[in-house]
């Protein structure tokens, strides 16, 4: 369902793709893993258009993502930021309802209001929360806040960019069911980035270690722990030693 | 080298073009997001209270001290060759044709550029713009246009008042200081004011408006990433906006006052 082929991009000199070829197919949810800075932010970002591609093609459903009506193509798509990136000029049920209270999507202000606290529930947050600012809360609440923005509008792909970082081990939890619900119930394809290695097994059907700009692997979760890829055994055993510098 | 200097004229002319350029573009695409659907009612009215309504104390307190001090020049002045009795006709001339919009516009400068820069600069780090995009919100429909269009809509209303403001400010210090009869104060005021001395302050007042306000998503927009990159688009919000109003008062003034 997303077709990405030989993806570059730099930033000045800085080479940080340089060549992604990956696949990802309907309804499944692939887990990218690999060291900060190595570029997994700015992969999701170009399959959004909120980073131009220096060469390469990416496609959704068969179609030229540079080509499509983007309104329709957006209307699709939930992103939970790294950063949670909530509007502070807002509370918190209207950062979640924020599709639901204007454009295509807009709704009554209660029902809009009733399904975000309904979004806050799943992430574990309970009503209370609703009318709070995004700068009252902690790291951990934002981001939950940020995960239920997301997937407010039921979209059909969801990308989420380090979605446990920052949440304790019981919350992590929560939010590993919660992203492997969305994808077995909904039927949305997700892409998932994380160095969180139980998140990556509670959630992946598949997996993709991405390292000096391309993908070093890919594989189902089950062959994790089998491969005999010197990346991926390094990372996933937190070693050090290896191929991937721990100076970058 | 002997060539340094010369290499660096060269390269900030060339960061000077490049800067028009981006900003003429800026603007094009701000025209562009107006004229098209969908139109951000409540961030706009948002807008009009936080640019508008929220200066007029600064504009009020600037342009009432201006008033003042300008009597007493004009009065110190026009002694020097008997014309006193001038006070209040240049007062009223000189705050409605020039100090009203181009304080009013340094003051909205100083207030809206550079809260506008560093908001807009501060979503632009913390993702928020991109998070808009996602969503399905084209953030200069959403922020820029709103804001550009209150500022040049509130700033030549904020003239007006301030132009009113400075000529009772002149007026309490002819009358209180200088010894003029308030009712002939006034006479000599509304006698000598031409509407168009009023209309062409306000028509500056607009334009001084519009360039704050797109200069700061400017900068905004365009902010670098982190704290510093805010802290230096704010800076150059408030300069590049502060500069314009004075290039476009003199092209202004060209246009209005030589035939
Ligand atoms: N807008 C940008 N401008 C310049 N450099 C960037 C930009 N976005 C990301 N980078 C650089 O690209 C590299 C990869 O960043 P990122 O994708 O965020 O890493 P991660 O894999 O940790 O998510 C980093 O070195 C970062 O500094
Ligand atoms: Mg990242």
């Amino acid at each position: 369902m997303i077709d990405i082929t030989d993806l570059h991009k730099s930033f000045g000199t800085k080479r940080v793709l340089r060549g992604v070829t990956l696949n990802i197919p309907r309804g499944e949810s692939m887990v990218i893993i690999g060291g900060s800075g190595t570029g997994k932010s700015v992969l999701l970002k170009c399959i959004l258009g909120l980073v131009k591609p220096d060469s390469g093609t990416i496609k959704v459903d068969g179609k030229d993502v540079t080509k499509v009506d983007r309104d329709a193509f957006l209307a699709d798509f939930g992103m939970l930021f790294q950063g949670a990136a909530l509007f502070d000029s807002m509370s918190v049920w209207q950062n979640v309802a924020f599709r639901l209270l204007r454009g295509s999507l807009k709704r009554p202000k209660d029902e809009a209001r009733a399904i975000a606290v309904d979004k806050l529930r799943r992430v574990g947050l309970g009503p209370e929360v609703a009318d709070l600012f995004p700068a009252e809360l902690s790291g951990g609440m934002q981001k939950r806040v940020g995960l239920a923005r997301a997937i407010a509008a039921d979209p059909r792909i969801i990308f989420f960019d380090e979605p446990t970082t920052g949440l304790d081990p019981i919350m992590s939890g929560v939010i590993n069911d919660l992203i492997k619900e969305i994808v077995v119930e909904m039927g949305a394809t997700a892409m998932t980035i994380t160095h969180d290695m139980s998140s990556v097994r509670a959630i992946a059907d598949k997996v993709a270690m991405l390292h000096d700009g391309t993908i070093k692997w890919t594989g189902d979760v089950a062959d994790l722990d089998t491969t005999s890829d010197p990346y991926v055994k390094q990372f996933i055993h937190g070693a050090a030693e290896g191929p991937i510098a721990a100076i970058r | 080298m002997i060539l340094t200097p010369v290499a660096t004229i060269g390269r900030s002319t060339l960061a000077l073009l490049a800067g028009i350029g981006s900003v003429s573009l800026f603007f094009f695409r701000t025209l562009a997001a107006m004229l098209t659907p969908p139109f951000y009612f409540r961030e706009f009215a948002q807008a009009l209270i936080t640019i508008g309504y929220n200066s007029l104390p600064v504009v009020g307190m600037t342009t009432l001290f201006t008033g003042g001090a300008l009597a007493l020049q004009i009065y110190a002045g026009g002694a020097r060759f008997n014309a006193e009795e001038v006070v209040p006709s240049i007062v009223a001339i000189g705050m409605a044709r020039e100090l009203g919009p181009v304080l009013g516009g340094l003051m909205v400068a100083a207030r809206v550029a550079s809260s506008i820069a560093a908001e807009i600069g501060t979503m632009k780090v913390t993702e928020q713009i991109d998070a808009l995009v996602t969503l399905s919100t084209d953030p200069m429909k959403y922020l820029t246009v709103p804001r550009v269009l209150a500022a040049t809509i509130s700033v030549p209303i904020l003239v007006a008042v301030g132009d009113s403001i400075g000529i009772f400010g002149g007026y309490l210090v002819g009358t209180g200081r200088l010894g003029f009869n308030p009712a002939a104060y006034l006479k000599n005021t509304a006698d000598f004011l031409e509407m168009w001395d009023i209309m062409s302050g306000i028509i500056k007042g607009a334009v001084f408006g519009f360039l704050v306000a797109l200069i700061g998503c400017y900068h905004g927009m365009n902010s670098g990433r982190g704290a510093q990159g805010v802290g230096r688009a704010t800076k150059s919000a408030v300069v590049s906006a502060s500069v314009m109003i004075f290039a476009a008062n003199y092209v202004l003034t060209e246009l209005f006052f030589t035939a």
